[in-house]
């Protein structure tokens, strides 16, 4: 079906969102501007941790404008109580309640503690300016190395200490290998405090009926269903009477599946005044109060024989959460997937991995784009350049010799994950291939003789996509459902219908769903509409996360579709007197299947479906829909592989790194849409160069945190930035029809490591490594021994 | 903290506007909320990101860095103004052919910024096109796909003369 002559899928087209984009005719949430639309602006606690000891309100009461002012106590009053950010399949997790506005207590700078709702935004916070706030400071803990420290205050005196999760995964006898090992390299990795950055801020507008108890919100979020749960929850409203709209969302990368406070507290304001309030965080709001991600620090070691074959890998990951572990996804994800993820190409037998997070008075961390994977890459891949270096092993020969054999699956890799259609292999050579390998190490020798350094890095990876119900997050009790959903329709016009419990922040999905739908019933894709993010329109999903649109939403849209194009062909055979699979459907008409003569058009069918159906005999009564979901059955992701490779120069004076090139083959399965496809890995990448190079939430002893602007927490800019250069392995997953994988975090998941890698390589001959990030220009001089 | 207010004239897109706004309004948040021109966004508020950039008598500025009584008696160009005029047609056909954007919420702003290049084009290199654009920030393309699309408008309006 899929794999017709001139199919959809498998072809480049562009999307109608793009089309009104380039318009300014994009409808984002803060667009949206109702009548009475009231703002709300949030006292925020300019301390990383201090106990509250009195708050008064009164002259902020009294400015032009306002409407409400509302205290942490008064909002808790209206929700059922506070969040635990536990899943209970993370064993011995734990995290203090947590109340949407602080109480008694602030524990990171940036918690919201008033909320001040007027009639513009600029009122709203003259007047929160007035609010007066009587605290008292705490000790902080802000060194995720010492939080566990018996000298160290406990942040939540309830837990006992620190620790938020500790996880082993053990599998063969590392100590073993380690004494039997030719060469051993060990070393340690530090990754900076990151976050999300999405160009449109976090935003909700809520609108309630007192009439109809209905609530909706319209919101910048990619998973409309989780939030209709927790809202609705949170605040005592029945599920159903909570309609939650994502219109265009300008940018997520993981940010926008969690639940924050201040959009609570704005709903709540919305409930109690009936009437529309808005909430968009600025960007300093933005620093303070999205999720952040990343600060890790990982002690690694590899033992490899002396020709070059990996035998062992252990890894101990001290893993730095916020004040509280976000509620519902935890703040443990990062660290789980960095022990699931590490050294995943290759096949050693032997592996351990430990991880303790911890808590500290900063922002809450959750997931954030490749969830721990630019991590696990990073440290992997280095410990594999370093020991092919100690070898005297050219680095790709060395992943040659270690890499998951292509005819080995399925399999279990060392870390217990289950491994199927993958690609390693010819991954690898096509990247030799791609960026001309062995010229370009010609190349670079040739440069070292006239003084320029540049350095080649490589990376394979592996990235967890399309995670299943086995694993965590509905299975450790949240309401986020691992499934997806397709509600299609043939309308009587022959137009046709697509609902999908996937969402889009600018990948496409709508456009990728539309073009399955199309390709599978035989449709032009003009005839398809699809909608998606409306509680109220679509059937119940998990949207969009973990790359996983396509894998799960795209099959659901797949199955639902052959089930719309069974029943058209069965009444176009009662109709045509012909056997249902003597026909097909080619281009909105069922044809013969033999000369594809046209018999019938899908609009006539739909006409006579619709309101001729006394043409049709009595058992047959459309439905003309058809109603589909999938989920993976037993495997906990969708793993897909692939490989990454990076020319760089560096400055040795300076200590600037030039990017030059950027390679990435990978394998995301069947790809639906060729340069969506290209794109989600590009942007990708530069996402995950820019923690490598430039991005880290900075904060000084006092947990103050110092560069929450767009001016001082650096990013990616075009100056900066590489062409890369994308080329797509096919395998298909077996576990589904589609045999389509996840692709939107494999840029990210190792742009890092290769970036690393290839800075090392270059600064090799000078003694030079660097093993934290971001890679500061003065990280490379320190790493010279320069400064 | 003072709502003080003054009346201004201006055009908007063509369309010449009177109204009285506060003082301290942004220039970007007078077209957004008075004028209903959504297309021009908020991304950081101090000048770094780009979303804001607007024409004002020719020239692209940053529309969160300058209050709307600047722009008594100014000409005024947002993005929907530029496409109600077709100057940028191709521009953003290539935009959209090259999917050189993703959420979009750059695209108004990059546009404008683009747009510049175009005037009087000259042959300019793919690393020229990147330092033209570096002031404007898009957290999902890459930027690759955008310099494909504005090289390949720049290439064709030089062919065509």
């Amino acid at each position: 079906m899929l794999d017709k002559p001139n199919s959809y899928v498998g072809r480049t087209l562009s999307r109608d969102a793009a089309k009104r984009a380039v318009a300014g005719r994009g409808r984002y949430t803060d667009d949206i501007a109702p009548a009475r639309t009231l703002h709300a602006a949030f006292v925020r606690s300019p301390y990383g941790h201090a106990k509250i000891l009195s708050i008064d309100v009164e002259a902020a009461k009294q400015q032009p404008g306002v409407t409400l002012v509302m205290t942490g106590a008064e909002l808790a009053e209206m929700c059922t109580g506070p969040w635990v950010g536990t899943l209970v399949c993370f064993d011995g997790m734990k995290s203090e309640p947590q109340h949407p506005m602080a109480i008694d207590r602030a524990c990171w700078q940036g918690e919201p503690v008033v909320m001040v709702v007027a009639s513009t935004r600029a009122e709203a916070e003259d007047a929160a300016e007035l609010v007066i706030v009587e605290y008292e400071e705490l000790p902080v803990v802000i060194d995720k190395e010492t939080a566990l420290d018996k000298s160290t205050p406990v942040i939540h005196p309830d837990l006992g200490d620190n620790l938020a999760f500790e996880k082993m995964i053990e599998t063969g006898d590392v100590e073993k290998a380690v004494a039997e090992a030719d060469v051993v390299i060990e070393d340690t990795f530090t990754f900076g405090r990151h976050t999300a950055v999405s160009l449109e801020p976090r935003a909700l507008l809520a609108e309630y009926d007192p009439g109809t108890e209905r609530l909706t919100i319209h919101t910048s979020s990619q998973c409309p269903h989780m939030i209709q749960a927790v809202f609705a929850r949170t605040l005592g409203v029945p599920e159903h009477n909570v309609r939650i709209v994502a219109p265009d969302v300008g940018g997520s990368f993981g940010l926008k599946i969690h639940t924050f406070g201040d959009e609570i507290a704005a709903t709540a304001a919305a409930i109690k005044l009936a009437r529309p309030v808005k909430f968009v965080a600025d960007r300093l709001e933005s620093f303070a109060t999205d999720i952040h991600a990343r600060e890790n620090c990982v002690k690694a070691r590899m033992a490899v024989s002396k020709d070059g074959i990996i035998t062992s890998l252990d890894i101990d990951v001290r893993s730095g959460a916020g004040a509280y572990s976000q509620y519902p996804r935890t703040s443990v994800f990062e660290a789980n997937q960095i022990l699931n993820i590490t050294g995943g190409p290759y096949g050693h037998e032997n592996y351990r991995a430990t991880t303790q997070v911890v808590y500290l008075n900063k922002v809450p961390t959750s997931q954030y784009r490749a969830v721990g994977h630019p991590i696990g890459n990073t440290v992997g891949e280095s410990l594999v350049d370093q020991a092919a270096a100690a070898c005297n092993i050219d680095p790709m020969e060395f992943r040659r010799r270690n890499v998951m054999r292509d005819d080995s699956y399925p399999r279990v890799s060392a870390a217990g994950i289950e491994m199927r259609d993958m690609s390693h292999q010819q991954c690898l050579e096509t990247l030799v291939e791609r960026m001309s390998y062995d010229a370009l190490r010609e190349e670079q020798a040739e440069l070292r003789k006239q003084g320029i350094q540049r350095g080649i890095g490589i990376a394979a990876f592996i990235k967890g996509t399309a995670p299943g119900p086995a694993g965590y997050y509905g299975a450790g009790g949240a309401p986020i459902s691992s499934q997806d959903s397709c509600t299609i329709k043939l309308e009587p016009s022959g137009g046709v219908i697509c609902m999908v419990g996937v969402t889009d922040q600018g990948q496409g999905v709508d456009t990728v769903m539309g073009q399955i739908a199309a390709a599978t019933l035989g449709v032009p894709m003009e005839s398809v509409r699809v909608i998606e993010g409306d509680t109220d329109a679509v059937p119940y999903g998990g949207g969009t996360y973990a790359s996983r649109a396509t894998a799960i939403g795209g099959e659901a849209t797949y199955q639902a579709a052959m089930t719309l194009r069974a029943e058209i062909l069965e009444i176009a055979g009662v109709l045509l007197q012909a056997e249902p699979d003597t026909l097909d459907i080619l281009d909105g008409h069922v044809v013969d299947k033999g000369d594809t003569s046209s018999r019938i058009s899908l609009a006539e069918i739909g006409r006579i479906g619709h309101f001729q159906v006394a043409e049709l005999p009595n058992h047959i009564q459309p439905t003309l829909s058809a109603t589909h979901r999938f989920r993976l059955r037993d495997a906990l992701y969708i793993f897909t592989n692939g490989i990454q490779g990076a020319y760089v120069e560096v400055d040795t004076d300076t200590g600037f790194i030039k990017l030059l090139n950027h390679w990435v083959i990978e394998d995301c399965g069947r790809v639906i849409n060729p340069q969506l496809a290209d794109e989600q890995v590009r942007g990708g990448c530069v996402q995950g160069l820019g923690g490598a190079l430039y991005e880290e939430c900075v904060y000084d002893t006092a947990g103050q945190l110092q560069n929450a602007t767009l001016a001082d927490y650096l990013t990616p800019m075009a100056g900066e930035m590489p062409d890369i250069e994308v080329a797509h392995i096919q395998t298909h997953t077996g576990v589904s029809e589609l045999g389509a994988k996840g692709v939107g975090e494999s840029g990210t998941g190792a742009a890092p490591a290769v970036v690393m890698n290839a800075v090392n390589d270059a600064i090799r001959p000078f003694g030079g490594k660097v093993t934290a990030q971001p890679m500061s220009p003065e990280t490379i001089l320190k790493a010279l021994g320069k400064v | 903290m003072s709502e003080s207010k003054l009346e201004i004239s201006l055009s908007v897109n063509g369309e010449q506007v009177t109204r009285t706004v506060p003082v301290r309004q942004h220039l970007v948040d007078f077209l957004r909320t008075e004028e209903g021109l959504t297309g021009s966004h908020l991304g950081c508020e101090h000048g770094v990101c780009g979303a804001c950039s607007v024409r004002v008598d020719g020239a692209v500025v940053r529309g969160c860095l300058m209050l709307a009584v600047q722009a008594d008696g100014a000409e005024v160009v947002t993005v929907e103004g530029l496409t109600d005029t077709g100057e940028i047609a191709d521009l953003q056909e290539n935009f959209v052919e090259r999917n050189a954007m993703q959420c979009g919420y750059c695209t108004p702003g990059m546009l404008i910024t683009a747009s510049e290049l175009l005037k009087d084009p000259k042959p300019v290199s793919r690393e020229e096109i990147r330092n033209h654009l570096s002031g404007n920030f898009c957290r999902c393309t890459g930027y690759h796909a955008i310099v494909d699309a504005v090289e390949n408008t720049i290439n064709k309006r030089l062919e065509e003369g």
